[in-house]
């Protein structure tokens, strides 16, 4: 397989243009248009966005966890680099190797850790057979790896708890045993969905530290999807901020906070009420409307209808293309420049 | 008929417990103290937040002050009438100025319904002999109050958003004109952009209706937003309570300070130093003994072991449950 032309040479995973069409009754849903992003090792992405912006779908597309067709088409390219330093594109490969990767290359942790563990299967029976499928190693040894990942993760006495079940633990124990199964393999790429969303913010704080330490001590890259603009500013390297499935805005963290260029994201930030003491309670500046329907997209810029500086005859009409701010910073919005020369703010 | 300063409800050592185990004629078992001994009252206009996370009892608070679960101890006043133990057909005429906004606009309300028939639906039941017309008035103009158009009332709740849904709920809820609104998390199940709109609707009907409300939720930011005044509730117990800015800028009980140090904050220049509370709330059924926080308080003593220490006051306005008075508390920001 030849590596694509464009392929950033530090780069781990390499997404270009990729979309994900659903067939409904109501007619074609698009979940995805054009999505291209770059994970390098070691990095944090941050995928933000409002329910239904189709970061969840961008992850699950990635390991081709979505539905087979006719139900479902993806198009684009998925670039990983493998061991040997090869790109593989994962859309083209078949089946039984896709399976190899999962888990082994690339993990995943979802929202619901109540969920996502099997009820039936004591803890320590679901992290060793993640690691005896992917090692091939005998059930003793995969026992034992299975309590140091636990002790890895911050579970106390990890031996005796790998023999409870799933209900003997709390959301944010759970999490961690999610954890525990998706960095059994040593992944290279962790992409983690909503981790957080389901726990307190005291348990939250753990999770995020742990997955922080984790992070450092194994190099690997994490896709962080999230709603919470908070644990972006907590944990990410880099953002893309999705809107009704693409890429609304592109940057490093902090630029991203500092500086942002598109309408929506500036929206978004000044949405989120803050922990602050006293001073003038102003109301909140909520985005009027809210997320268009997929089966029916405005037919410039998605966010048009709700944005104040869109321009009849220009927003609604042509639907912008990712522009470059700065080396990294990337828009996708007709009037970046101007709205820049300080009336966005 | 109301002052302006008036107490609208006023709960006092508030207790629900539920009996676990043990059969329907045995003695055996033991009580979960999903609610134990909390206290607090809410003026006219003014709006309570209740705090805390998953299984410290803050919304069994909200159902139990409504009387949708019968108190185990403790009193419950509305307007200065004791209505803990009133029966069902007196507590009726109270029931429509007590009111409840729950947490998922997906589930809370009915699927087979039209939006006019469920915004209605309270004034069918307390206000039977209004006859049709006048009804469909009141409800268009209540869709209108909340945001909505008078042409939704032909719709079903399907074909409306999550943010519409709430103000749906919103709407039902106030349809009577309550004096007290309990909202359970009205916006956790919303998307930020959305959440916004929601918290500013209610500010917005508070000013309108002089509405006095119990803000339940989990998001200090939210409630520091909204909430004139703040409890804070750990296992069952409420442990700190004050006016909203002196909780946030002087917090004298740990919890209070570990759960605000915990909310990550949407501005990358902010680093406070973060306090990572070890473990898991405890289980109710079995709760330490002495300070329920103290199994994961960083500032513990072996006193803290011994009686469970009450609420007192630290400043004006001003409640902790804390034994330690040397502390020097970290802010919420």
């Amino acid at each position: 397989m030849t590596p694509p032309p464009r392929m950033d040479p530090d780069a781990l995973l390499q997404v270009e243009d990729l979309s994900v069409r659903f067939r409904s009754d109501t007619g074609v849903v698009s979940a995805l248009n054009g999505v291209t992003l770059a994970v390098r090792p070691g990095e944090t992405v941050a995928l933000v966005g409002e329910s239904g912006s189709g970061k969840s779908v961008t992850s699950l597309a990635i390991m081709r966890l979505t539905p087979s067709p006719p139900g479902c088409e993806v198009g684009g390219r998925v670039w990983l680099r493998g061991t040997d330093g090869r790109p593989v594109d994962l859309l083209a490969l078949p089946g039984e190797a896709m399976r190899k990767v999962r888990g082994d290359r690339i993990a995943m942790i979802f929202q619901e850790p109540m969920t996502s563990l099997n009820p039936v299967l004591t803890i320590g029976e679901q992290i060793a057979e993640a690691i005896a499928v992917h090692r091939g190693t005998s059930r003793a040894s995969a026992w034992n790896a299975a309590g140091e990942l636990l002790e890895l993760v911050g579970i106390p006495e990890p031996r005796a708890r790998l023999a409870t079940y799933p209900h003997h633990l709390s959301g944010g124990m759970r999490q961690r045993v999610m954890i525990a199964i998706a960095l059994s393999c040593d992944p290279a790429l962790l992409i983690a969905d909503e981790p957080t969303t389901a726990l307190d913010v005291t348990v939250q704080a753990q999770i995020l530290d742990l997955l922080r330490r984790l992070q450092k001590r194994t190099g690997m890259a994490v896709i962080f999807i999230t709603h919470n603009l908070g644990v972006v500013a907590e944990i990410a390297d880099r953002v893309m901020v999705m809107y009704a499935g693409r890429i609304v805005e592109e940057a490093a963290m902090r630029t991203l906070f500092q500086a942002p260029r598109m309408p929506y994201t500036v929206k978004l930030m000044r949405s989120v009420p803050r922990l602050q003491i006293g001073g003038e309670r102003v109301a909140l500046e909520a985005i009027p409307g809210s997320v268009p329907d997929p089966t029916n997209l405005p037919p410039g810029c998605a966010f048009a209808p709700r944005c104040s500086h869109a321009m009849e005859g220009t927003c609604d009409v042509v639907g912008p293309d990712l522009e470059e701010v700065q080396p990294g910073h990337f828009v996708r919005c007709v009037r970046w420049r101007e709205l820049a020369g300080g009336t966005a703010r | 008929m109301s002052t302006p300063d008036e107490t609208i409800i006023e709960v006092a050592d508030l207790r629900k417990w539920f009996r676990i185990g043990g059969g329907m004629f045995s003695r055996s078992g033991v009580d979960v103290k999903a609610v134990d001994g909390v206290s607090f009252s809410v003026r006219r206009g003014e709006i309570l937040g209740l705090v805390g996370e998953s299984g410290s009892g803050k919304t069994t608070v909200g159902r139990t002050l409504l009387r949708l679960t019968e108190p185990t101890d403790g009193t419950i006043r509305f307007r200065g009438q004791d209505i803990t133990h009133l029966p069902k057909r007196a507590m009726r005429p109270i029931r429509r100025k007590l009111q409840l906004v729950f947490q998922d606009p997906f589930a809370s309300l009915n699927p087979r319904m039209t939006v006019g028939r469920i915004v209605a639906a309270p004034l069918i039941v307390h206000e039977p002999r209004m006859g049709q017309a006048e009804r469909a008035e009141r409800v268009a103009e209540m869709l209108q109050m909340v945001g909505l158009l008078p042409g939704h009332a032909g719709r079903f709740p399907h074909e409306f958003s999550g943010g519409q849904r709430q103000r749906i709920g919103i709407a039902r809820a106030l349809m009577l004109r309550p004096d007290f609104l309990v909202a359970d998390e009205p916006v956790s199940a919303l998307d930020v952009s959305i959440q916004a709109q929601i918290v500013n609707l209610l500010l917005d009907l508070r000013a309108r209706f002089s509405l006095a409300m119990l803000f339940i939720s989990h998001d200090l930011a939210v409630v520091g937003h909204l909430c004139d005044k703040v409890a804070v509730m750990y296992l069952g117990r409420m442990v700190e309570s004050a006016p909203t800015i002196e909780l946030f800028a002087n917090p004298r009980h740990p919890y209070t300070e570990a759960l605000f140090s915990a909310v990550p904050d949407p501005d990358p220049e902010v680093r406070r130093s973060r306090i990572i509370l070890s473990g898991d709330i405890p289980s109710p059924i079995n709760p330490p003994s002495g300070c329920v926080f103290r199994t994961r308080c960083r500032y513990a003593l072996p006193a803290c072991a011994g009686d469970v220490p009450p609420l007192r006051n630290v400043a004006p306005n001003h409640q902790s449950a804390c034994i330690r008075d040397d502390l020097a508390l970290q802010p919420a920001m």
